[in-house]
């Protein structure tokens, strides 16, 4: 059978009509001002991380970095990552999955709720884990005779980091699982797929390059993390120190080339998150443009 | 398989979708379930596929009660208008899906599969495409693709939810008489949904029209346009006319005039008079008879389709005549409806 609506599958570019187009010198006025901001705020003080850092020479930078409480403020922040990013990224499919795929009684409550710790200080965020786990704090007692440390310990850093990245791989998969609605799902189930299967076989491919997204940013926030860190670690040197608690402490010791050296690595994770993310921007920029309308 | 649907009712949150629906489906026939938007029909679908589940009645799977089973256990095949391919497989592994998820012994070794998927290919004729993506097709050849994912699985009962809804005129066309091979060479159990009457009264069976969560009439295309039960079902299906008339000692009276038409077991009072606007004898003079002022006069395709203004009242209605039919010039016009029914005054 011949099918004559065959469409062509060329993505759409949009021309920008001469009529909304300004004029030569505001446009070079605003581009200036775009860039001239960039400079001064973005790119040089990213530069300057990275001279401060090698200022005494490579193998300073080596040996600073190789320094023992260095080492170990790396091991906890990959540690934190590498318990809060999984986390996340069951709460944020679980979360998605429940707003966008059925009606409940306090969904919209919940999709803000969802969006609070990116409206609250980090800070916050940390000193309700305090009041919380505190020796003082609600369960604070509780904890103590069942002999559990949760605050100025690895455990009070992973629920702080949590905490404050849990928006982002939900934030991401909602809206995306919204658009596509439960026809897919529906038709597997049709088919005789179990409800496993059905999320194994349907829904993660469908949406997986939006969650590959959300993991990368909240990677990137994980590790980063400082306010709400800050308040539940405690700053014990080697132990509950992570990178960003770490850099702190090196620059207020005035050992600005280990602090600088620190920050270079959080420099270059950001760097590295910033390419994967135009990479996958540019590869599967249709499939993400339905997450980027937030 | 024979699917029996038992005094069902459907409510979503508190709201009436369905009320008191049953329907027997004969094994092997093809049905069309046709109304407006809003008339329960994509509803009772869903209710026999077990995507939704009765607030009340049954649904029966031949002798089987198939209403407390889940959609999986129910094996129906089910079409969805947006066709819901699974966009990051290619044609076969689409098609072979409903193969792939089956457990244990039911679950037939890979190369089965791709047997069955290719031989699908083939009855739907796609053979060639089988590693494109569903983005790489048509939206024609999509839809095909839907239909042979369907019958992969074997299924009882095939249910189609608007499968033509998205396509352009001439591709439904296609598709719909090829549809209609595909169910005389498989012999499936058929459902389809549709608001489209040309598509229903052409593609069916039997057609069941439905408006506001209610069956108003089951029956073959013959059926439904010559006989209408229900004012709904004349002005839904086909063109009407209608007119308010009285009857008096089983005769029709429109205004102070009788005119012509007996209803000896019609109850006496009020009624409405309907009747097809093509299906209407002209008359030259006027004893018994309706006569009207022509006031507006369209070409339409084959036929001229005349607007009258009739009587005292001003009732307008309109009738079909032949193009070259002098009387489609003449101001006034005399007919009496060929085959008519009267309802309740409206």
């Amino acid at each position: 059978m011949a099918d004559p609506e065959i469409k062509s599958y060329e993505p759409f570019h949009e021309s920008h009509s001469a009529a909304v187009t300004e004029s030569r010198p505001a446009r070079a006025v605003l581009m200036a001002i775009v860039f001239v901001f960039l400079v001064v705020f973005l790119l040089l003080p990213l530069i300057i991380v990275f001279k401060e850092a090698l200022a005494k020479g490579v193998g300073t930078y080596l040996e600073s970095l190789s320094d023992a409480d260095t080492r170990s403020a790396i091991r906890l922040t990959l540690l934190v990552a590498a318990i809060s990013v999984p986390l996340n990224i069951i709460f944020g499919i679980s979360a998605a999955w429940a707003i966008a795929k059925f009606e409940f009684k306090g969904k919209a409550f919940l999709t803000t709720l969802i969006d609070l710790p990116f409206s609250v200080s980090p800070v916050i965020s940390g000193l309700v884990y305090v009041l919380l786990f505190g020796a003082q704090g609600l369960l604070g007692a509780w904890l103590k005779t069942h002999g559990i440390v949760i605050l100025f310990a690895v455990p009070g850093i992973v629920l702080a980091t949590v905490f404050v990245t849990f928006p982002f791989v939900a934030r991401e998969l909602i809206p995306l699982m919204q658009e596509q609605g439960n026809g897919d799902e529906e038709a597997a189930l049709s088919l005789g797929a179990n409800g496993w299967q059905t999320f194994w076989y349907v829904t993660l491919p469908n949406v997986k390059w939006g969650l590959l997204y959300g993991v990368l940013l909240c990677n990137a926030r994980a590790m980063g993390e400082f306010g709400a860190v800050s308040v539940v670690s405690g700053h014990i040197r080697g132990l509950t120190n992570t990178m960003p608690l770490h850099v702190e402490i090196l620059y207020n010791e005035y050992n600005a080339v280990g602090a600088f050296a620190v920050a270079s690595l959080l420099a270059g994770l950001a760097l590295v998150t910033l390419v994967l993310k135009t990479l996958l921007e540019m590869r599967y920029g249709a499939e993400l443009a339905a997450t980027r309308g937030h | 398989m024979e699917v029996r649907v038992a005094n069902v009712r459907k409510e979503f949150e508190r709201f009436p979708a369905l009320h008191d629906v049953s329907l027997d489906i004969k094994s092997g026939e093809l049905i069309a379930l046709l109304g407006p938007s809003g008339s329960g029909k994509t509803t009772l679908l869903r209710l026999i596929a077990g995507l939704e589940r009765p607030t009340r009645g049954k649904i029966f799977f031949g002798d089987e009660d198939a209403s407390q089973k889940s959609i999986q256990e129910r094996n129906v095949g089910f079409v969805f208008q947006h066709y819901a391919l699974f966009r990051h497989m290619t044609v076969a592994d689409n098609i072979g899906f409903g193969l792939k998820v089956r457990h244990g012994p039911t679950r037939p070794p890979a190369a089965e599969i791709r047997r069955r998927a290719s031989e699908l290919i083939d009855l739907v004729q796609l053979s060639g495409l089988e590693k494109r993506y569903p983005a790489q097709l048509s939206g024609g050849q999509r839809q095909r693709v839907a239909l042979a994912r369907a019958m992969a699985i074997e299924p009882k009962v095939l249910l189609l939810d608007e499968p033509f809804g998205a396509l352009d005129a001439q591709v439904r066309r296609e598709l719909r008489r090829w549809l209609r091979e595909i169910h005389d060479r498989t012999g499936h159990t058929t459902v389809f949904v549709t608001h489209d009457q040309e598509e229903a009264l052409e593609l069916a069976d039997r057609v069941v029209v439905m408006s506001q969560g209610r069956i108003e009439q089951v029956g073959t295309a013959d059926d439904i346009y010559d006989t209408p039960n229900s004012p709904f079902v004349y002005g839904f299906i086909g063109e009407s006319s209608s007119l308010p008339v009285k009857v008096e000692n089983g005769e029709i009276w429109l205004a102070d005039r009788p005119i012509g038409l007996q209803a000896p077991h019609a109850s006496e009072g009020d009624a409405t008079l309907y009747f097809r606007p093509h299906d209407v004898e002209l008359l030259d003079g006027c004893s018994g008879c309706i006569a009207g002022t022509v006031v507006a006069s369209r070409r339409v395709a084959g036929t001229r389709r005349v607007e009258l203004e009739i009587g005292g009242e001003r009732q307008r209605v309109e009738i079909e005549l032949p193009v070259d039919h002098p009387a489609a010039q003449k101001s006034r016009v005399a007919f009496r409806p060929g085959r008519w029914k009267l309802f309740p005054p409206a």
